[in-house]
């Protein structure tokens, strides 16, 4: 598929000037992700994110968001192009340091079905040598931030936890060792609708003061309308279109239709 | 007839034969656990390896005991005539359920925590030694009991090649038309074999992680 078919505007919204614009914290250039077999899931894509940033990706199951996400975790390597992530080259980094300091929460969560909560949450800090007390406080500290109560829940196993409880224990791990970037893969992807916008707004208003740079894969566009400051729509592995998430509904993309008229219907 | 007879008039012989009868299941069992797990555990590192690993192990299963033994007493130090020539083929039969299950237990494990694990920063060690070994233990010590129980079984032929143990019984027995004799080696070889599949059976329930446990 051609990439010149589709506009590419670049609309960066104001808040990402305001914060300092120099700090970016992931960079695509002319990114490709092609299998053995010829087939290219990501196309060429170009991406600026700045720090503190979220970036919603949106697009039909099967047009390479997810790839794009493990092509910056290093779970993929591209096969043309230049990834820049927390200001070092892809190639230049340790892929398992890079992935430390890089919360990823997948949409199956994938707890360890064998470890309790807390040891669940607390498992980047020990890989990296934390102190114990300092793990375990870390883990009290992550559950209450994502509104569990320690008391009941750090000595649960996962098989002992709801939906969403399993899903907001995704959460506290992927952000106990505090890294300066988060991946999200439909991590609500997974919940009953109540229990996921609840989630929703809860995760807005966490993301909001924790200030991490966030990369949010979803099929949702209402998920991607609350919780993006930027929204970038997928299509066969391009990045058809990025703009502020209040100028996202404005195009006149016939998938971004498809998706304004999904919200009217309602 | 009382079938227990002959036990009860020679119980020093029955348990000196169960002795080395177990010493056979034991030593070739363990040798083959150190063998067959690291092999199933390489095999899922490099999965082009294994059809033909498994096949090759799947073969000499196919082949039978006593033509297994038989094979082997002519090959220099593996075989001749004895214990050891016993223990080589017992080991060769208890590696195919050890590999197979090792493997399959481990490529088992729910390929999204794996790719969590992986996400997250894990070496492939950690993932193996953490995450991959521990939720794969229950299958793997399926394996180890299925190659014990075949082992006891197997043992018992060993005896053709004079490598002792409770098959010295079932021979005489059958070539004396003894019942009693027969049974004296066939009794307590059932009871090894469910003793051994019983206290498999608990050290796997007490090794398996908690959270994953059946209850």
């Amino acid at each position: 598929m051609d990439s010149q078919e589709f506009q590419k505007e670049k609309i960066h919204s104001p808040q990402s000037e305001i914060r300092n614009p120099k700090s970016t914290a992931v960079r695509l250039s002319r990114v490709s992700y092609q299998l053995p077999d010829g087939h290219r899931l990501v196309n060429d894509i170009d991406l600026e994110l700045a720090g503190g940033e979220t970036l919603v990706l949106v697009g039909r199951s099967g047009s390479g968001k997810t790839t794009i996400l493990k092509l910056i975790n290093a779970l993929l390597a591209a096969t043309s192009g230049e990834i820049e992530v927390l200001g070092k080259r892809s190639r230049e980094w340790d892929p398992i340091s890079l992935r430390r300091k890089i919360g990823y929460v997948i949409q199956e969560v994938g707890l360890f079905p064998h470890f309790t909560v807390e040891a669940n949450v607390g498992l980047v800090p020990r890989l990296e040598g934390w102190p114990e007390e300092r793990i375990q406080a870390r883990s009290r500290e992550m559950l209450e931030l994502v509104g569990l109560d320690p008391e009941r829940f750090l000595r649960r196993y996962p098989s002992q936890l709801s939906g969403g409880q399993r899903q907001r224990v995704g959460v506290a791990r992927a952000l106990a060792a505090d890294p300066p970037l988060m991946l999200l893969d439909e991590p609500f992807g997974a919940l009953d609708p109540l229990t996921r916008s609840e989630i929703q707004v809860e995760f807005r208003s966490l993301k909001q003061r924790l200030k991490k740079t966030m990369i949010f894969v979803t099929h949702d566009v209402r998920e991607a309308l609350i919780l993006g400051d930027r929204i970038g729509l997928v299509r066969d592995g391009v990045l058809a279109r990025i703009s502020a998430a209040r100028d996202f509904l404005g195009s006149d993309d016939p998938e971004v239709s498809a998706y304004r008229k999904s919200l009217e219907a309602l | 007839m009382n079938p227990f007879r002959y036990i009860v008039s020679h119980p020093e012989e029955v348990l000196q034969l169960t002795g080395e009868h177990l010493f056979l299941v034991v030593v070739s069992t363990l040798v083959a656990a150190v063998i067959g797990i690291p092999l199933g555990i390489l095999l899922t590192r490099r999965p082009g390896w294994s059809r033909w690993v498994l096949g090759v192990a799947n073969v000499v299963q196919t082949i039978p005991s006593l033509a297994l033994f038989g094979f082997l007493i002519p090959l220099p130090f593996l075989g001749g005539i004895g214990a050891q020539t016993a223990i080589v083929a017992l080991i060769l039969y208890s590696l195919l359920p050890i590999i197979r299950n090792t493997h399959t237990g481990i490529v088992g494990v729910d390929p999204a925590i794996r790719e969590a694990g992986r996400g997250m920063g894990m070496t492939d060690w950690q993932l193996l030694t953490q995450v991959e070994l521990p939720l794969a233990l229950g299958v793997i010590m399926a394996g180890l009991r299925v190659a014990t129980v075949i082992a006891v079984g197997v043992a018992t032929i060993a005896a053709t090649i004079g490598a002792g143990g409770l098959g010295m019984y079932i021979l005489r027995g059958v070539s004396m038309v003894d019942n009693q004799l027969i049974l004296a080696g066939a009794i307590p070889a059932a009871v090894l074999a469910l003793l051994a599949d019983f206290l498999l059976g608990l050290a796997e329930h007490w090794l398996s992680p908690k959270g994953v446990r059946a209850k």
